[in-house]
């Protein structure tokens, strides 16, 4: 193994004494001159025909600058399936429905304005869950498609489907047969940071929006079109992402309010900001899908898995973001979680009355592998063997396609599992404590890319000043996941320069390459892959000028030290014969000869040479670009089949808990996560990924739960929606990475931004199977329900 | 109603006009421009926008902008010392990985500088009571947990 200088250590944020002091400017703290403030007057119903809006009243308040309605301004459609307006014309379907828009001087006046504007409404029946959606004669969510042809049905035209093998062989085969039902709930990102943009145009109409988003280049191309839809043809967008409160998923889309604030922007002529207050942040931006998941998994008499069959149904809401391809990454695990033959996978999705929903950390897998995984313990004791000893049997391993057609390259499931078992002493506590329970669950998701777009690509530029400085220019998204410290590291030891020395730049369309956004834990698999090329090709280009300039500049060294110090006696070494591309190196900042003498004055500051190749007639600079797209494929997600991925992460968490009988309530005691990252970049920085993305699926498992009644939210804040506090992580978190250095991940790293968060909710469900005998299936696991499964289990 | 209050600001005296309706979070992002104080929910339930008032921690989205008048406040811009000088919680967090987003980090700084000031040597539960009302969504809060007992220590030399 290559000893490494800077991979594998401790790397602190660059960002992070700017955060410390306060410095780093959110988009809650931008100013533009001459800028406005934006407001967005939402849907008082969750299915109605707009009647009338009259904003008279609101037009006449001093201070306001502009009132817009889907009657003022030109329909601007958006979303995967363009189901969605940025303002709602004759119809709203959810209650967060923008039907008009207000840009004053101050947020006050923008907000009394939007109250002034008084819209009639024309209630119509509406559908809250996707079973009602589904029934025959259930009001139509969408009376037509975005071409305008009618809809008889409120399914929305997603097919995400899996076969393979031999399903009803696979039954056959089965001794031991497990079913359920499992369900999921909607939650919220929470980012601590709420959503917001500016928008504002130059005089030419080309756009700049500050936008607080994970897809800056998709997010063009999307804007861009809105652009042209109103009358800009070829205009263009320049969108800068500021420092991000958090991700999580919020930024994969492109939102109605950035395009009302495009569009109050271009009304006035003055940079108009919209930033959502965390209720709005709460009822108006996308959560988490809640999901049914019906899965039955079987086994033969030794414990092999014979088959697999799955189905589920997604509550999408009432428009299509990119969150509606959940299925796409369900389908991972379901074909392809352990070792299984015989595999059915089925998705539909169902339009509804509710609140439209998007990505969130995890991105589907969270909901499968809670149902996956604590089938996989209900089918381990229909078969009478310990769920270790039977995950043991199934598990993945190196070098084996899955059903799916996921190449895994390289496989640490077998090492998670054991890590988890030891570190919860397994052996000495399943089945052994009173009212206390150990379980464990696994995970496999994407590490290498995802490809959900047709381009997974992602580029980088590296720019050289005369001072030795590395200027870096990637278009992935840094959002506190802590992709910039890893993206110095791998400059800083690909290229052979010192961190201090590597900047990474903002994140702007108009100076960064391409890339497809940040999602899908691919951040840091992109960005050092693309780093790796990037200084392979700037290395080989300073080898070159090297080998003309490097012997002149030693040289001048050498006879400005002996003038300084007369007995100083150089090396013998000929300079010139050994000034050869291949043999130089770079290291610290500096260029010397690999195989030359180990002397100070034989090497030459970076920075000095290529001062000396710009000063010069003729003189030149260098600058560095690659572009990377991953081997992965785009999958037929119809046919379900593809490998999505160029690599896969795995893990195992497992949970000890204490259920208390009399109130229901569940004590963790201890967690255990063991993932295999094949390679540890930072460790600080991977440590606060699993830490916070377990604490996540902590809230997930017990208590989070955006709860909606007919549409409506009604925990909008964080006195009724908890997440969790200091109190809630009061035990040891036990935290082991399995290396098992991919071949395509750099430096051997795989993806683990979303892998902590995917297997929790069931370890600490089979924990609690495991403490009292009660099988939750419906998530949040709140004390009532385990009150409730306790007196039944009583009962029974 | 409108009324001039004066106070201390990260040890300066300042003068503000204020609105009778104004919470000392406003006065500090909006009028005195020190945007290091956050807004994370304006409802006292994130943190996000805590301020020290008197040796208190404080959030400062519920803090009446009158109440301030006479009293000492010190934000986030006034523990960071002169030429880019950071406090050694500042430090203790950012060596640490306490930080990813940082949306919550200037209020959870603060807390602690408000618990560290009246109790040098916390335990494990009075430092999780003290951070008790700062939310951060990315950390899972166990890399701030260790930045503060690390500087714990640290901190009681200085006074």
């Amino acid at each position: 193994m290559k000893d490494f200088c800077y991979i594998g250590k401790n790397a602190p944020r660059p960002d992070g004494p700017d955060k410390a002091a306060g410095k780093a400017h959110y988009i809650h703290d931008l100013q533009r001159p001459g800028m406005l403030y934006g407001k967005i007057k939402f849907s008082a119903y969750p299915h109605a025909r707009i009647k009338h809006i009259d904003t008279s009243k609101a037009e006449r308040l001093p201070g306001v600058r502009a009132v817009i309605t889907a009657n003022n301004t030109p329909e601007i459609r958006f979303g995967l399936l363009r189901d969605n307006l940025a303002l709602k014309k004759e119809k709203v379907r959810q209650y967060r429905d923008e039907v008009a828009a207000v840009a004053a001087i101050d947020p006050d006046i923008a907000t009394e304005a939007t109250e002034l504007i008084k819209v009639e409404y024309e209630p119509l029946k509406g559908v809250f869950s996707p079973h009602e959606a589904m029934k025959e004669g259930a009001p139509l969510v969408h009376e037509t498609d975005p071409q305008g042809r009618p809809r008889t049905h409120n399914f929305l035209p997603l097919k995400f489907h899996h076969e393979s093998g031999d399903l009803q062989a696979g039954k056959r085969a089965a001794k031991y047969v497990a079913e359920g039902d499992f369900s999921t709930q909607l939650v919220q990102q929470c980012c601590m940071g709420t959503a917001g943009c500016i928008a504002e145009f130059d005089m030419n109409n080309n756009l700049t929006i500050w936008a607080k988003t994970q897809i800056p280049f998709l997010a063009q191309r999307d804007f861009n079109r809105a652009l042209s839809d109103m009358g800009l043809k070829d205009k263009n967008t320049r969108v800068i992402v500021p420092t991000l409160g958090g991700g999580f998923g919020t930024g994969l889309d492109t939102h109605a309010y950035e395009y009302i604030a495009i569009l109050l922007a271009y009304q006035t002529g003055q940079p108009v900001k919209i930033v959502y207050t965390r209720k709005e942040e709460f009822t108006n931006l996308s959560p988490r899908q809640s999901s049914h998941t019906r899965i039955i998994q079987g086994c033969d008499q030794n414990g092999k898995l014979t088959f697999r069959e799955v189905q589920v149904l997604q509550d999408n809401g009432a428009y299509t973001s990119w969150g509606a391809t959940y299925p796409s990454v369900m389908m991972m695990p379901a074909t392809s979680l352990y070792r299984v033959a015989n595999v059915f996978f089925d998705a539909k999705l169902v339009y509804t009355n509710n609140t439209y929903c998007q990505a969130m950390r995890g991105y589907g897998n969270p909901e499968h592998t809670w149902a996956l995984e604590s089938n996989m313990d209900e089918l381990a004791e229909n078969a009478g063997m310990d769920p270790f000893e039977f995950r043991m049997l199934n598990s993945n391993q190196p070098d084996e396609t899955t059903p799916m057609g996921l190449k895994i390259s390289t496989c640490g499931l077998k090492e998670c599992l054991e890590t988890v078992a030891e570190k919860l002493d397994w052996k000495n506590k399943h089945k052994k404590g009173k009212n206390r329970g150990v379980g464990m669950a696994s995970l496999i998701h994407v590490g290498g890319g995802g490809r959900i777009y047709r381009s997974d690509a992602s580029g980088l530029i590296l720019k050289l000043d005369d001072f030795g400085n590395v200027n870096v220019y990637h278009g992935g998204v840094e959002m506190g996941q802590g992709l910039h410290s890893v993206l110095t590291q791998a400059v800083a030891e690909s290229l052979g320069v010192r961190p201090e020395k590597v900047f990474i730049n903002p994140t702007d369309t108009g100076t960064c390459p391409w890339d497809v956004g940040t999602h899908a834990s691919r951040g840091a698999f992109m960005a050092c892959n693309t780093a790796i090329l990037a200084a392979n090709k700037l290395r080989s280009q300073i080898f070159e000028l090297a080998e003309e300039l490097f012997p002149i500049e030693v040289e001048k060294n050498l006879k400005n030290h002996l003038k300084k110090n007369p007995g100083y006696n150089p090396p013998e070494f000929d300079l010139e014969k050994a000034a050869q591309r291949e043999r130089f190196e770079l290291q610290d900042g500096y260029i010397f000869i690999k195989d030359g003498p180990r002397e100070p004055r034989l090497r030459l500051d970076l920075g000095r040479l290529l001062r000396a190749a710009h000063f010069r007639q003729q003189g030149q600079m260098l600058t560095t670009e690659v572009f990377y797209d991953p081997p992965n494929e785009l999958p037929d997600f119809e046919k379900g089949y593809g490998n999505i991925s160029s690599t896969y992460a795995f893990g195992t968490q497992g949970a000890e808990v204490e259920v208390d009988t009399e109130t229901g309530e569940v004590r963790i005691l201890r967690m255990v996560a063991a993932h295999d990252v094949g390679k540890v970049l930072n460790p600080l920085g991977l440590k606060g990924q699993i830490y916070g993305a377990l604490a996540q699926g902590i809230g997930y498992a017990l208590y989070e739960e955006l709860q909606s009644e007919k549409g409506k939210i009604q925990n909008p804040d964080f006195r009724d929606y908890k997440i969790p506090r200091t109190h809630e992580i009061n035990f040891p978190i036990h935290l082991e990475f399995i290396e098992t250095n991919d071949r395509f991940g750099p430096f051997g790293a795989k993806g683990v931004a979303e892998p902590g968060l995917v297997p929790t909710a069931p370890a600490i469900a089979n924990a609690i199977y495991d403490a009292v005998g009660i099988r939750i299936r419906d998530l949040p696991i709140t004390p009532e329900k385990v009150l409730e499964a306790l007196q039944k289990l009583r009962k029974d | 109603m409108k009324k001039r209050i004066s106070f201390t600001l990260n040890g300066s005296r300042v003068f503000v006009t204020v609105d009778s309706h104004q919470c000392l979070l406003d006065v500090l992002r909006g009028p005195l421009r020190l945007t290091g104080t956050k807004e994370g929910c304006g409802e006292g339930e994130c943190g996000a926008c805590t301020v020290i008032v008197d040796d208190l921690a404080v959030n400062s989205c519920l803090y009446p902008a009158f109440e301030v008048e006479g009293k000492s406040v010190m934000t986030i811009e006034g523990l960071t010392g002169p030429k880019n000088k950071l406090d050694i919680i500042q430090e203790a967090f950012v060596t640490n990985g306490a930080i990813q987003c940082g949306f919550c980090t200037p209020g959870m700084i603060l807390s602690t500088k408000a618990l560290l000031d009246s109790n040098p040597e916390p335990s494990d539960e009075e430092i999780r009571d003290a951070l008790s009302g700062n939310l951060c969504r990315c950390t899972g809060y166990v890399q701030i947990i260790e930045a503060v007992k690390q500087v714990a220590g640290r901190h009681k030399n200085k006074l």
